[in-house]
């Protein structure tokens, strides 16, 4: 897995300098929310599923020790197994004897965020085992060998033209002059091409949008039918998710279930919403014979309890990376996590450690918009201020910015000093702006005037006059 | 109009008190109109916004405290910012979190404080200025005001009984304009290009001036107007509601 977060401001500029980029996130920009305020305006109830739906994960995190155990006896009851991943690592090595006790050779995957997590394709091609991603928007990054760059659209920083071009680089069994200029075209060809994949495949690996403690189950949402291809054609099915991924009961999952695609694309429901509890039964007329379920924690569970806990309501809906200001800038890549967007300014850091993600929370304007269209109403703005306080209190933010704070706070909380201060430097920026009005550049290098001009103020403070008019009264 | 028996402690803001003071006397005079007695305490200075959201909580808390000393005796807190009337509103209290009396003292200013346009509508009932400006603006909502506050039909009714104003929607209208405080310092690549659609935005609507109720904001948008060249007039919505605009040169002109 990539990371490359500490060149954020690097990778920024590169995704803003970025034309085709540019074009290819409109999507996320206006299609997105679009189709969700829509949505939400069908549903009046919305407000309240939210708080329903908060009150859901919030039980559940409460009791997260009994949800987990619960689930892994249902799951043991279905016949099936349970592997408990402390770390990336183990979740991968996990994966791979589960692989290696049925000889498998490759292995089909529908989307999973948790895979891309811990970088199990690049693991397990090093193992000799062939992964082969199903969902359309994975297949494509995997040709390209890229991170995704969206949770739920990954290759979204694409346009078509790429996506032909890298089909006639991999497809070259394929007639060379063959039309791929329309959506259509693309899906068509992906679909022939990964049919015989499915039915080859000895093992398939989904991950999870809920797990469902009261019945073992697993439950995915797509609307390509490829994680059902996934799960019941091989022999082995793997699940992979994170413990947060619990929900107690199957109504829960219906409840958060309102939410989730209305907030991610707009849609009612996905597609196509799939349950999976455990092998084929006696009887069943297809799926697995073997169960999986790798679950991760990688650092989730240090969570609970703290400030950052919030974050593990998460239904990776993405809706607060669609109405971000920043992402729909500079596009996922340049967070250089798994995670990009809002979601994954909080939860990056706790991840993969805030010295490595200490970009990703301060990259925000607290513009608040994230917040407000989260469906499970987590404090997104809150909590990445709560990493800038660490980051202050541990020392790790630069130490000029910090002297800076400290001194503006020494002033702002000594007015008799502040105001006769505030009073000159208003004056100086007076005499030296007034004739124009403002500053193209100031005497230092300025991100402000970097890219546009400083107003120059009236010529006195506030105070001062007002302190003048009082004695005139 | 007479009536004076409402005490309004003005929360001037730093960014009034240095780069526009002009902003803090037209807040006077609306207050005023709306038949308030208006004072504005020299203890103040800022509210503690800068350190807080770059993570120095301590030093944030320290200027709350001030804060909420300073401005305990008046019956409403009025602040011409929807971002900082936020942080007193949305935010001081939190900084309480284990200290019950200090928290309960926050509580209090939390609840007497409000943004201008919110205040003069919302409280006073005050719905109509004495203004003329023949001009068609465009409004655009400031992050906090809108998002912590609510705040979006007030300065659109008061601007109504503006005489000779036409007002044209922003579209994207919600959408951040990349100040973010230091975020636009540190982060000047997307900061432009923040304020760069929210340029556009402005011209597509035809208007001749852009007005907020947030000085930061303004700040940005008029020195991304003057770094392009662009006509448009960026203003605080209260210097158009007291009537200055006419006198008062836009933000970023020549003094
Ligand atoms: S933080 Fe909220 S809006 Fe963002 S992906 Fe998670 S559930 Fe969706």
């Amino acid at each position: 897995m990539l990371l490359n977060s500490r060149d954020f401001p690097a990778n920024a500029r590169e995704g803003l300098g970025n034309p085709t980029l540019q074009k290819a996130l409109s999507m996320a920009r206006t299609g997105f929310p679009e189709k969700r305020a829509r949505a939400i305006e069908r549903l009046p109830e919305f407000e309240s599923l939210r708080e329903k739906a908060r009150a859901i994960k919030e039980a559940t995190l409460a009791n997260l020790d009994f949800y987990l155990e619960t689930y892994e006896n249902k799951v043991l009851a279905a016949g099936g197994k349970v592997h408990w991943a402390r770390s990336a690592s183990e979740a991968r090595e996990a994966v791979l004897a589960i692989c290696r006790s049925v000889g498998a050779k490759t292995v089909t995957k529908g989307k999973s965020m948790v895979a891309e997590e811990v970088g199990l394709n690049p693991f397990l091609e090093e193992n000799g085992i062939t992964p082969i991603e199903t969902d359309l928007g994975e297949y494509i990054i995997q040709l390209r060998r890229e991170p995704p760059s969206h949770i739920i659209a990954p290759a979204i920083h694409l346009v078509k033209e790429e996506v032909a071009q890298s089909f006639r680089e991999a497809h070259r069994e394929l007639p060379p002059q063959r039309p791929l200029s329309e959506a259509r075209q693309l899906c068509d060809e992906a679909r022939a091409v990964l049919r015989p994949r499915f039915l080859a495949a000895d093992a398939g690996i989904t991950g999870a949008n809920f797990l469902v403690a009261e019945t073992g189950s697993s439950l995915i949402v797509t609307n390509e039918g490829n994680g059902d291809l996934t799960q019941l054609l091989p022999r082995v099915h793997i699940v992979m998710a994170s413990i947060e991924k619990l929900v107690p009961t199957l109504e829960d999952a219906a409840t958060l279930l309102r939410l989730l695609a209305r907030s991610a694309t707009g849609q009612e429901f996905s597609a196509y919403t799939t349950l999976s509890t455990g092998p084929r039964r006696e009887g069943d007329e297809d799926g697995p014979e073997a169960y999986h379920v790798v679950l991760l924690d990688n650092g989730r569970s240090a969570l609970l309890g703290g400030e950052f806990e919030d974050i593990l309501r998460c239904i990776r809906c993405a809706a607060c990376l669609n109405h971000c200001p920043v992402y729909t800038a500079v596009g996922g890549h340049a967070y250089g996590t798994v995670y990009p967007g809002p979601m994954g300014a909080v939860l990056s850091p706790a991840l993969f450690g805030l010295e490595e993600c200490a970009h990703l929370p301060n990259a925000s304007t607290f513009c608040g918009r994230c917040e407000a269209v989260c469906p499970m109403q987590i404090p997104l703005p809150k909590m990445m201020r709560g990493w800038r306080e660490r980051e202050f209190t541990q020392k790790k933010a630069p130490a000029v910015a910090r002297a800076a704070l400290r001194l503006w706070a020494f002033f702002a909380l000594r007015p008799g000093l502040y105001h006769p201060f505030a009073r000159i430097v208003a004056r100086a920026l007076f005499a030296a702006g007034a004739r124009r009005g403002r500053f193209r550049s100031l005497l230092f290098h300025s991100g402000w005037t970097a890219v546009r001009d400083l107003p120059a103020p009236e010529g006195r403070t506030f105070h001062h006059l007002w302190a003048k008019r009082r004695k005139g009264a | 109009m007479a009536e004076t028996g409402v005490r309004v402690g003005l929360f001037v803001t730093c960014l009034v008190d240095l780069f526009r003071p002009s902003v803090g006397f037209a807040a006077v005079k609306l207050l005023e109109e709306a038949g308030c007695s208006v004072e504005a305490p020299f203890a103040q200075t800022c509210c503690g916004q800068p350190s807080y959201n770059s993570g120095d909580r301590q030093s944030a808390t320290r200027i709350a405290e001030k804060v909420i000393e300073t401005f305990a005796d008046y019956d409403y807190v009025v602040v011409p910012s929807g971002s900082c009337a936020g942080m007193i509103r949305r935010h001081y209290p939190g900084l309480f979190a284990e200290d019950a009396e200090m928290r309960a003292r926050a509580e209090a200013l939390a609840a007497k404080t409000y943004e201008l346009t919110s205040f003069l509508v919302g409280v006073r009932g005050f719905t109509r200025v004495k203004a003329r400006w023949r001009k068609r603006v465009t409004y655009h909502d400031g992050c906090s005001g809108l998002r912590e506050l609510g705040v979006r039909d007030e300065p659109r009714t008061l601007l109504a009984s503006v005489e000779g104003l036409a007002l044209s929607e922003l579209s994207g209208a919600e959408t951040c304009c990349g100040f973010g405080g230091s975020f636009a310092v540190k982060y000047p690549d997307i900061s432009d290009k923040m304020v760069a659609d929210k340029v556009a935005d402005i011209a597509a609507s035809g208007a001749e001036a852009v007005l907020c109720g947030d000085l930061g904001c303004l700040l940005n948008i008029a020195g991304k107007l003057c770094r392009l060249g662009r006509a448009v007039e960026a203003r605080h919505v209260a210097e158009v509601l007291a009537g200055m605009a006419e006198e008062l040169p836009p933000i970023g002109a020549p003094g």
